[in-house]
């Protein structure tokens, strides 16, 4: 079994814009997993959810590998960008949108 | 898992002895509060490592006993 670091970089390479969060994007089992990935359906980007209940050694894994010590974790082009709280702050201030502009990656804004 | 605001409240002004820091309890319960740092030791760090020098603050805690954090940081 690769090294968790290796799993983890390799979901990070393979996924523009990619959430760790618990449960999925459609079906949120935390209020913060849920915020961010509502940010993200209203902003209409295309992004992939890893439900870190799924995987103790993702949900622990990831916080090492960032230096973070909770979840959602967003990550977009292998950057990461950063919890709930600094998402909304983002998104209020269209810090979110510019990046993704900067990024050239799909949203509508609006 | 809890932790009471005076707890918080101690490792933040250890962590920041000359910042402004504002915490609310947001549901009572020990486990959801918010927090506003206003430091000097912010300055040229961006929104991540400022966030993750507070959470070096706690010593553990975030995460753990400590389940929700609202988190503002600001330049002093």
């Amino acid at each position: 079994m690769t090294d968790i670091n290796e799993h983890l970089s390799e979901i990070i390479k393979n996924n523009k814009v990619v959430l760790f969060m618990k449960g999925t994007p459609e079906m949120p089992q935390c209020g913060f997993s849920m915020a961010v990935s509502n940010v993200l359906k209203h902003l209409q980007v295309q992004f992939t959810g890893i439900n870190v209940l799924e995987d103790e050694k993702i949900r622990n894994g990831i916080k090492e590998y960032s230096n973070w010590p909770t979840v959602p974790q967003l990550y977009v082009n292998e950057e990461f960008i950063g919890g709930c709280d600094i998402i909304k702050e983002m998104f209020e201030k269209k810090e979110l949108q510019k990046l993704f502009e900067d990024k050239k990656i799909s949203f509508r804004n609006n | 898992m809890a932790i009471k605001q005076e707890e918080i409240e101690q490792l933040l002004r250890e962590g920041f002895p000359e910042a402004n820091i504002e915490i609310k309890d947001l549901a009572g319960d020990d486990n959801h509060f918010s927090a506003i740092i206003k430091s000097s030791q912010f300055k040229g760090k961006n929104r991540i490592q400022q966030h993750q020098m507070v959470y070096k603050a706690l010593k553990g805690k975030m995460g753990n006993e400590l389940h929700a954090l609202e988190l503002i940081t600001e330049e002093k």
